[in-house]
């Protein structure tokens, strides 16, 4: 028996059993679904559209900064619009793309099961997304939310602005988040297919793991956090204002204690996409399986202890400020474990550069100029220095954007023949990929400069002499949005198409490559059972 | 019991995802310790808040815990300690098969949590009445330490989210009723029984935190 996986059929519909996407028509068949598939689509095709409107509101920012004062529109205005761009891409789009998205599709795939654990909480999760975005909705044409997305107090419990209904909707949206968590650490100890031991799974299905962990053991503090503020809003209780005898810095405690972890929410599933795509593409077994798997875990809970490394200039104790500083160093150890073994994945390997490579591939450059930035601002020395500047800004933006969302785009390139069945034209795709990074570069590097230059981050205004490093990052933007344009393009053409995506057409080793593409209603025609690792392309190369 | 015994009795229940009823109601477990955990961080949040407030306003937290009725405070956790008992004896019943006393448990259950609520309505309107109330609506006269509005807050925030928990224990208590009259629950199948006396345990242990937080501190 030379293949890895035993699957009795892998051509669609062969034991006349329909595709998901043509089981049941009509919009009800998809809103009341509890099919881990289609909810999969119906929460992927949300989050793009939140990534569209806060890539919208970020393109209008960088164009307001194009000249310094006035260019296109107000001060009040400016605040709004990057408050919107931050609050809509954290909440809306990174924290639930690859889980929700891509994770809900692949993750029970992965594993062998029919569907995740709770199929119906499934549901309730994308329906409670719905009602979080549509609060956010409210925020934005109820006066907008001014505030930052981080809605520091005490402005944010003083402000006019709609900051009630915007942390309302990010209340809201942690419920749906924590649903995902649970639905799937509870699948992956219950649903896995026979001969799927913890080690033989693939490290996506890792990765998705260590990321439910910190959804569940974070987003219940940023609930109570945003409900002090609204009851702090309402009722004035006192805890967060220091005229009252509370402390303002109290909240950034709690918020960063959510908000930390959550980096590692939007980082590791990219890190989880990227440790699938490399050995794929390399056809290489990936090298230092535990060590990546057991580095998410690793980061994981580390993320729990760096939260003070946000407050260095917010008056917490130099003792504090030093120990947080130590141990924000400790993440850099697992996220270079990780980098370090994708590169020696790559190393001898027969490396083909389609769509998914690239993007892999950048975000290894990207990620390494992220993550290493971060290490000037984890040093408190440096930090102070570097604190709210557009430093800062050119740092999240290489691990958010840079890391998180190409990996995204990585994994969407990787999974769309298997979601809609349809191939891409791969030319396209590669002319998005290309322009997205050289746009990211343009647009982001140019912030670096300007931060350590002493540029603020959130200001409307600058002096004149910051213009020119500004006009390239506004320039920058635009071949950015022309790459996502283009990737978009790649994409949506495919789906006009006739169907036309084999199987398995990377010549991938993880269960879902081994089911029809789209895959049918129950995912597999038999129980596949496993009896070889994910990446192991040693044998069964026919496929 | 034998698992082919489970599997056979009660297919009706096994969902279609599921190959066998145990990798179920393991499933089920899980997620309902999963949830018991974001509840103790969601009540960590105003805990720690707690904890740090009292520390800074020592003494009006003091003053403003000597309003609270120790009284009702007692008889509530007793209340809610007999509550816990009876929802292990529903679901040992629900183990046992016996649909005559978990039917009996569960609706001593939902009374002992009834009279709790009745109880908490009975302190709040007295709040009101005097103008202990939270943040800004505080109102009371004559305090001889200023400050007090900050434990009413807190007051009012914990034990709201934490009445709001038992209420939402009662609905799904009563749901349990409605489907034990039915006879769905037998010993083959009672996780739903069994999953929901684990939250109502960690709610009745939020309160063993609450009463003596707020009641004895003085």
């Amino acid at each position: 028996m030379a293949d890895a996986i035993t699957v009795s059929s892998h051509t669609g519909g062969a034991g006349g059993h329909l595709s998901y996407l043509k089981d049941g028509k009509g919009w009800k068949s998809w809103a009341f679904t509890v099919d881990h598939k289609r909810i999969g689509v119906m929460y992927l095709w949300s989050i793009l559209a939140a990534f569209f409107l806060g890539g919208v509101f970020a393109m209008l920012v960088r164009l307001e900064l194009l000249t310094p004062k006035q260019t296109i529109m107000s001060a009040e205005y400016y605040n709004r619009a990057f408050t919107l761009h931050g609050a809509i891409m954290t909440f809306l789009f990174i924290i639930p793309s690859i889980p929700a998205a891509l994770g809900n599709f692949v993750l029970p795939l992965m594993l062998g099961a029919k569907d995740v654990a709770f199929p119906r909480l499934n549901l309730l999760s994308y329906w409670i997304y719905v009602l979080g975005a549509l609060f956010a909705v409210a925020a934005m044409v109820t006066g907008g939310v001014d505030t930052g997305w981080t809605f520091y107090t005490p402005y944010s419990t003083t402000t006019a602005s709609a900051v009630t209904t915007m942390t309302l909707a990010a209340f809201i949206l942690g419920f749906s988040s924590i649903f995902t968590g649970v639905n799937f650490i509870a699948t992956v100890h219950t649903l896995r297919a026979p001969g799927l031991t913890w080690y033989k799974m693939p490290l996506f299905v890792w990765g998705m793991y260590a990321t439910a962990v910190i959804q569940i053991l974070a987003t219940p503090v940023l609930g109570i956090t945003l409900l002090l503020v609204i009851f702090e809003r309402v009722f004035s209780v006192g805890i967060f204002d220091a005229r009252l005898g509370g402390d303002p810095v109290l909240f950034q405690h709690f918020f960063w204690f959510y908000s930390h972890p959550a980096v590692y929410i939007m980082i590791l599933p990219g890190m989880a996409i990227i440790s699938e795509i490399i050995p794929v593409f390399s056809k290489k077994t990936i090298f230092g399986y535990k060590a990546i798997a057991w580095s998410s875990v690793a980061i994981a809970f580390i993320s729990f202890l760096v939260w003070g490394h946000h407050m260095f200039v917010s008056g917490q104790s130099r003792l504090a400020g030093a120990i947080f500083s130590f141990l924000t160093f400790l993440v850099a150890i697992p996220s270079a474990i990780k980098v370090f073994n994708w590169l020696t994945t790559m190393y001898k390997g027969s490396i083909e550069l389609r769509a998914p490579m690239l993007y892999a591939v950048m975000f290894l450059m990207l990620f390494g100029i992220g993550g290493l930035t971060g290490l000037f601002l984890g040093t408190l020395a440096t930090d102070v220095h570097l604190h709210d500047t557009y430093f800062v800004v050119a740092h999240f933006h290489y691990v958010m954007m840079g890391s998180t969302t190409i990996a995204f785009l990585g994994g969407l390139h990787y999974w769309w023949p298997k979601i809609f069945g349809r191939m891409y034209n791969e030319k396209l795709a590669a002319w998005g990929a290309a322009l997205t990074f050289i746009g990211f570069n343009a647009t982001f590097l140019p912030q670096f400069l300007l931060g350590s230059r002493g540029m603020p981050r959130r200001y409307y205004n600058y002096l004149d002499q910051f213009q020119p490093l500004h006009a390239f990052s506004t320039f920058g933007s635009w071949i950015l949005g022309l790459g996502l344009t283009v990737a978009a393009i790649s994409l949506l053409a495919a789906l006009r198409k006739k169907p036309d995506a084999p199987p398995n057409p990377w010549g991938g080793k993880t269960l879902e490559w081994q089911t029809s593409s789209p895959p049918i209603t129950h995912n597999f025609e038999t129980q596949p059972v496993v009896t070889h690792g994910p990446y192991d392309f040693r044998v069964g190369s026919a496929r | 019991m034998s698992q082919t015994a489970v599997q056979e009795q009660d297919s009706r229940f096994l969902q279609h995802h599921f190959t066998e009823m145990e990798q179920q109601v393991d499933a089920s477990k899980i997620g309902m310790w999963l949830f018991l955990v974001t509840e103790i961080l969601l009540f960590g949040g105003l805990f720690v808040g707690f904890a740090l407030m009292q520390a800074r306003h020592h003494e009006a937290f003091i003053a403003a815990h000597h309003h609270l009725d120790r009284g009702l405070g007692v008889l509530n956790t007793v209340v809610l300690l007999i509550s816990s008992w009876t929802m292990v004896m529903a679901v040992h019943s629900s183990q046992k098969g016996d649909r005559r006393k978990l039917i009996l448990f569960l609706a001593l259950t939902l009374v002992c949590a009834g009279i709790f609520l009745g109880v908490k309505y009975f302190e709040y309107s007295h709040k009101f009445h005097e103008g202990l109330l939270p943040g800004k609506y505080y109102s009371h006269k004559g305090d001889a330490v200023p400050g007090q509005f900050m434990f009413f807050s807190f007051y009012f925030m914990m034990t709201g989210l934490h009445g709001l928990h038992i209420v939402a224990g009662m609905i799904a208590i009563a749901w349990l009723l409605v489907r034990a009259v039915r006879g769905d629950f037998s010993a083959a199948y009672n996780t739903p029984v069994d999953i929901t006396g684990l939250y109502w345990h960690l709610v009745d242990l939020i309160w063993i935190y609450l009463f003596p937080l707020l009641y004895l501190i003085g």
